[in-house]
């Protein structure tokens, strides 16, 4: 089977023709990689061996066709077996981050139980330590590896027989990543993830000798398809290693890198800052990262610092500015919307930023201009995929001109799962929530339309947030503020919090800080960067009588500048 | 040095840098990462500074919230290689 291109689109029916369960040979399907193991290859054939075990394990468990399976399991070789596996029977997978140590286990079950009971989940897969804990919580059955392994047949299931979807049936769930409470389920289609693997590998030139090396989360857009769909089904060798490896050692990402001559790897914006700033200099010494055709910068706004930073500390280790390359994606879209070209320097559009703020234009300006503001450009939009810019009242405005960024393509959600109530379609146009413009066909992204955080390429709402802060005892209730402040330091925008207090005791202002960072970090994926007490009347209010994030957000800008 | 200018240099680096709030009274045994003042990127940072400050690499496998928690945990990694 020729990989999927656009070319061959007709050729593949499902994801079940992926070329790693289709194609059983030697080759290395998945590298695993971890600090201080050694790898661990499998192959195409290991791969199609263990995707139908867990499947005929399943089976076994009564999951058929169309039941909702959760995956709320640690990033390793046995929650990749079970979504394949799933897929297999038929069954639609969900991939879900599982419980940390700092996460509160009551808060992480909580939420688990509503998306059982609302989207009518049929099982939930988990690790052994938590899965009596959580299925004590939730609605429907867990299960833990164990005894998953112990209905596992002993050898290879030869004449198991897959469940034959058809193309448009619900292939998976991909949850946005929000900070807490319920997500939507955006739910994809077998048609819409292969018509974006087609066009996104045709707007990558995508080559059979290409390898993908990826550190990212399988519950998020970006590692679920360019850092794990993807390279299985076009049979390009995925070198894969945990997030939690990564984010404490970031030199991982290089040493496999060098040890498995990767060509491609998606990053958030803010990576590139924790490399190049937290990378020790012994950790890299002698490798090599010139097999690389492209770091890709996508899922969070991407600052052209950030690119120099990356540029100017690993130069020597033979990155290059044509590597840097930048996609605007999103889960509704299966992921890419856009993509520059490889190989090429990434295009920058210099501009007034007081008129991009102010008249909401993109004016063209010099590098000495007072006001110079310099944009990266995201790239073309890829095959099949259109994009346009909408003003307020839906109409669309020309190239240059600032509004809301809508898409429409043929690899587009189905619908979000069981919220028929939702639909995310206005005129068959999605409204992504994205600003930004389009210049020369190129698409420029400058922020979300409303007061959304994206803080190391996770979307973080100021309400949960706020709402979270609100419980802390000493905090008055209703009078917490949380908004983004951009840092050049980091890459990404970081979160800070105000609340209002009564008391002037430095003691008792620690216990507060305490117990709103506490109450956050269990409480969410995201960690508060700054806290700040205040006393009554600080917060700035709107006509309305509601609390004001962007004009609070400035006086607090102005506190810490003055 | 002695473990009192190791302990003090930490203890103004992660109020500065890591927790972003030099006004914070830091005390030696509450949980930094468990306890949200910082995540678990500033464990990468914390080793960069550690190398740069003290001369002292503390390997991956060290990195990690149940070894670094604490600035009595830190600094008694840092205490153990200092020449």
């Amino acid at each position: 089977m020729p990989m999927l291109k656009l070319a061959t689109r007709t050729a593949y029916q499902t994801l079940l023709d992926a070329a790693a369960l289709q194609q059983a040979d030697e080759r290395a399907a998945i590298i695993y990689v971890e600090t201080d193991q050694p790898d661990t290859v499998i192959t195409r054939a290991d791969f199609r061996r263990e995707v139908r075990r867990y499947a005929a394990a399943l089976k076994h468990l009564g999951v058929k066709p169309r039941d909702l399976i959760i995956v709320a399991h640690v990033q390793n070789l046995e929650s990749i077996y079970l979504f394949w596996g799933a897929m297999l029977v038929g069954a639609i997978p969900s991939m879900f981050p599982t419980l940390t140590e700092k996460l509160d286990p009551q808060i992480y079950m909580r939420n688990m139980g509503e998306l059982v009971r609302l989207s009518g989940v049929r099982a939930v897969l988990t690790t052994d330590d938590f899965a009596p804990t959580l299925g004590a919580a939730v609605d429907c059955p867990v299960y833990g590896s164990n005894h998953l392994r112990g209905l596992i047949p002993a050898e290879d299931v030869a004449n198991f027989e897959p469940h034959a979807p058809a193309a448009e049936e619900i292939a998976f769930l991909q949850h946005s990543s929000g900070t807490t409470g319920l997500q939507k389920g955006v739910a994809l289609s077998h048609q819409a993830v292969l018509n974006q693997i087609a066009s996104y590998s045709d707007a990558l030139a995508l080559q059979a000798d290409d390898v993908v090396v990826s550190w990212l989360p399988l519950y998020h857009d970006m590692g679920l398809i360019a850092g794990f769909l993807m390279p299985l089904i076009q049979g390009v060798p995925l070198v894969l290693m945990s997030p939690f490896d990564w984010v404490r050692r970031p030199s991982l990402l290089f040493r496999a890198i060098h040890a498995h001559k990767g060509t491609l790897c998606w990053l958030p914006n803010f990576a590139y800052n924790h490399c190049a700033r937290r990378v020790r200099s012994r950790d890299i010494e002698g490798l090599s990262l010139a097999s690389m055709r492209a770091f890709i910068n996508c899922s969070e706004p991407v600052r052209h610092d950030s690119h120099q930073l990356f540029l100017a500390r690993f130069a020597s280790l033979g990155v290059c500015e044509e590597m840097l390359a930048v996609s605007y994606a999103m889960a509704e879209n299966t992921f890419a919307v856009t993509q520059t070209p490889l190989g090429q320097s990434v295009r920058r559009d210099i501009v007034d930023g007081l008129a991009l703020d102010e008249a909401r234009r993109a004016v063209p300006a010099t590098p000495d201009h007072p006001h110079a503001r310099v944009m990266v450009s995201c790239g073309l939009p890829i095959p099949h995929t259109e994009v346009r810019v909408a003003a307020e009242d839906g109409t669309f405005l020309d190239e240059r001109h600032v509004g809301e960024l809508v898409i429409r393509s043929d690899c587009m959600l189905s619908g979000y799962y069981k919220r028929p109530d939702l639909d995310p379609f206005r005129d068959g146009w999605y409204f992504t929530g994205d600003m930004g413009y389009i210049a020369d066909g190129e698409v420029y992204v400058i922020g979300r339309k409303k007061d959304l955080i994206i803080n190391a390429g996770k979307n973080v709402y100021p309400q949960d947030i706020e709402a979270i802060i609100n419980t802390v005892d000493g905090v008055h209730p209703g009078r917490a503020v949380v908004f983004g402040v951009p840092d050049e330091r980091e890459g990404t925008e970081l979160i800070a919090a105000v609340a209002e207090v009564d008391t002037d005791d430095p003691a008792e202002h620690k216990r507060i800080i305490q117990a709103i960072r506490q109450a956050v970090a269990s409480q969410t994926t995201v960690t508060l960067n700054y806290v700040h007490l205040v006393g009554e009347k600080w917060l700035i209010k709107t006509s309305s009588g509601k609390i004001s994030r962007a004009a609070n957000r400035q006086k607090w800008l102005q506190e810490r500048g003055g | 040095m002695d473990e009192t200018t190791v302990r003090e240099k930490m203890r103004e680096f992660i109020k500065r840098e890591l927790i972003r709030d030099e006004s914070y009274d830091l005390t030696d045994d509450e949980g930094i990462i468990t306890g949200g003042l910082m995540d678990s990127f500033a464990l990468a940072e914390l080793a960069v500074f550690v190398e740069e400050a003290f001369g002292v690499y503390i390997p991956d496998p060290d990195l990690t919230v149940a070894k670094m928690d604490t600035l009595n945990q830190m600094v008694a990694r840092v205490m153990r290689d200092l020449q």
